[in-house]
């Protein structure tokens, strides 16, 4: 049963623009879901091998940026006169060169900050985002600083000579974050039911004893972080070319607060639990907004979240799991329950 | 087989171990035994690469692993138990050993290998889709030593296999480490219950502040005035 339950929920996405015609709730659906793969993409650090990023939303904003980037094009002056002028490149370069810089901006700050465990990872992180988006602030010559970056083309796939098809509707936006939710699904279970996913939930329940197996711990965290930034960045690229503007505020502090509660309270170290929190969180305002004043709203956002800690500490998809068995081990009664309770 | 020579180990500026040098011989068992902070985990934590020498030499069978990584200090053989939080608590029992394994790639091998050690510990075998964090003490170290049974090791290295477990599992533990001792792999333990490890052990080390203050065959130290009186209560 668990194993079909991705390609029920899956399905049931599916069919989603198909009934509902309603433009602002589809919006809602599709900045959920590029929230959902950022949360995921959190997720792979924060619940499989423990470290917490706090400066999540930088990969998320430097694949924002890098994607509109690269699709607009950009003429800048560095030190000396010497000039780079960057030709406009198709879009789905930009997506995929987001994933490859934002994968290697996590690749530095991996390095850089996994020579040291827990706080030290998670200031190196806040800074690393704070920096950022003050580069986005200043360099006005190549982000427009607080101007923004405007007339950023919708995403669009194919090759020269057979078609483009651009992703301008509000339809199309659903299906290709659908599209990007569901690989980024694969990708990351893919990855930790392999060998690596193994080495890093070692490390994360023992450090001391994964490295006495052999486990190189520093290289698994920098491989989790790199993947991780790599989804963040491709988030962001869906981001800016959905909204068509981005400005420095995509480095805010509050985005990285909402994937954080988004994975915490879904269930962190689960596969479903970003994507079941961030549908949850992503919703709220949405339906606060159509019968409580604005700031009752954030009041209910926030009584919600606190209930979700208070009642189900451990998240809301491992408490399913335990209420209805499916995480169970066939004939081992309470496994799941125990694992649960241990986990604590 | 393995030998130490003028072995230093630092936290930071303090000095744990001052330069120690021991040597263990194919197929014995050595004990290393002596007070709380002596040095002892230090020592074994620098064999094994978790914590890196600051000087002195490591010579597994002939060939200088001190500066290697616990990746390939493991690789070649050494297994480390360390003490105190033993096991991976949200894996199951088959996955702990599993991990035991994680640097072999012939997976033929390691399902048999984990299949022997599930017959040599039954306890385990009845347990073995349970998480680990719900096993007792006895069956958690018990499954410890199945995993480092699992890497196929020549050198086994015990950190406190004793500590915390109820007087009759000690009993087991104990007879389990002979067992394997029987079959062939060398071992070194470290152990505060000095009189059991000398009872049991071919070769002692006694150390006391960082230093080997004294070393001997087990039953020549049991007899020792000094052991005698710092360590098994006159």
């Amino acid at each position: 049963m668990k194993r079909f339950l991705p390609w029920i929920a899956l399905l049931a996405l599916t069919s989603v623009p198909m009934w509902l015609k309603d433009p602002y709730l589809l919006n809602a659906f599709v900045t959920t879901g590029i929230f959902i793969v950022a949360a995921m993409s959190l997720n792979l650090l924060l619940g499989y091998t423990g470290q917490l990023s706090l400066g999540h939303v930088a990969f998320f904003g430097i694949g924002a940026y890098t994607s509109a980037l690269v699709s607009l094009g950009f003429d800048v002056e560095l030190v000396g006169g010497f000039r780079v002028i960057h030709e406009p490149w198709p879009v789905w370069l930009g997506f995929i060169m987001a994933i490859l810089v934002s994968g290697l901006c996590g690749y530095i700050v991996g390095k850089l900050s996994f020579r040291v465990r827990g706080a030290y990872f998670v200031i190196v992180t806040i800074s690393f985002a704070e920096v950022v988006r003050l580069v986005a602030l200043n360099w006005v010559e190549l982000t427009q600083g607080p101007l923004a970056l405007t007339s950023i083309p919708p995403m669009a796939l194919g090759l020269p000579g057979l078609g483009y098809f651009e992703f301008f509707s509000k339809q199309s936006n659903f299906y290709l974050v659908l599209g990007v939710v569901a690989l980024s699904y694969v990708i990351i279970s893919r990855l930790v039911n392999s060998r690596i996913g193994r080495a890093m939930v070692a490390l994360k329940e023992n450090e001391s004893l994964a490295v006495s197996v052999g486990i190189d711990v520093t290289r698994y965290l920098v491989l989790a972080a790199v993947v991780s930034a790599g989804i963040a960045g491709a988030a962001g690229s869906l981001y800016a070319h959905y909204l068509k503007i981005i400005d420095p505020d995509v480095f805010l502090f509050l985005y990285t607060v909402t994937m954080v509660i988004m994975v915490i309270s879904g269930g962190k170290g689960t596969l479903a639990g970003p994507i079941v929190g961030g549908l949850i969180f992503g919703f709220i305002p949405v339906v606060a907004r159509s019968f409580a004043a604005p700031e009752i709203q954030w009041i209910l956002y926030g009584l919600f979240m606190i209930l979700i800690v208070f009642v189900l500490p451990q998240g809301i998809v491992p408490a399913i799991e335990k209420w209805f068995g499916v995480g169970e081990e066939p004939g081992v009664p309470g496994a799941a329950a125990a694992k649960i309770q241990d986990a604590r | 087989m393995l030998e130490i020579s003028d072995l230093v180990c630092c936290y930071g500026k303090v000095e744990a171990i001052k330069g120690i040098s021991l040597s263990i011989k194919q197929g014995q068992l050595v004990a290393l035994i002596g007070a709380n902070g002596a040095g002892k985990s230090t020592t074994l934590r620098s064999i094994s690469g978790i914590l890196p020498a600051s000087s002195g030499r490591v010579v597994l069978e002939g060939q200088d692993i001190t500066r290697c990584s616990a990746r390939e200090i493991l690789a070649r053989g050494i297994a480390h138990c360390p003490e105190g939080r033993r096991v991976f608590p949200d894996m199951t029992v088959e996955e702990n050993l599993d991990m035991g394994a994680y640097l072999r790639r012939d997976s033929a091998e390691v399902a048999e290998d984990r299949d022997r050690v599930l017959t040599q510990f039954p306890r385990l075998a009845e347990r073995r889709s349970q998480v680990a964090g719900t096993l007792s003490g006895g069956e958690q170290q018990m499954l410890a030593i199945g995993r480092a049974i699992m890497s196929k090791p020549k050198l086994m290295m015990f950190d406190e296999p004793s500590l915390g477990l109820a007087p009759n599992i000690v009993e087991q533990v104990f007879e389990i480490i002979d067992g394997i001792r029987k079959s062939g792999t060398t071992i070194l333990m470290v152990e505060q219950n000095a009189y059991a490890a000398l009872d049991m052990c071919d070769y002692a080390y006694l150390m006391e502040a960082g230093s080997i203050v004294l070393s001997g065959r087990g039953s020549e130290l049991i007899d020792d005035k000094h052991i005698r009186e710092a360590y098994l209560g006159g």
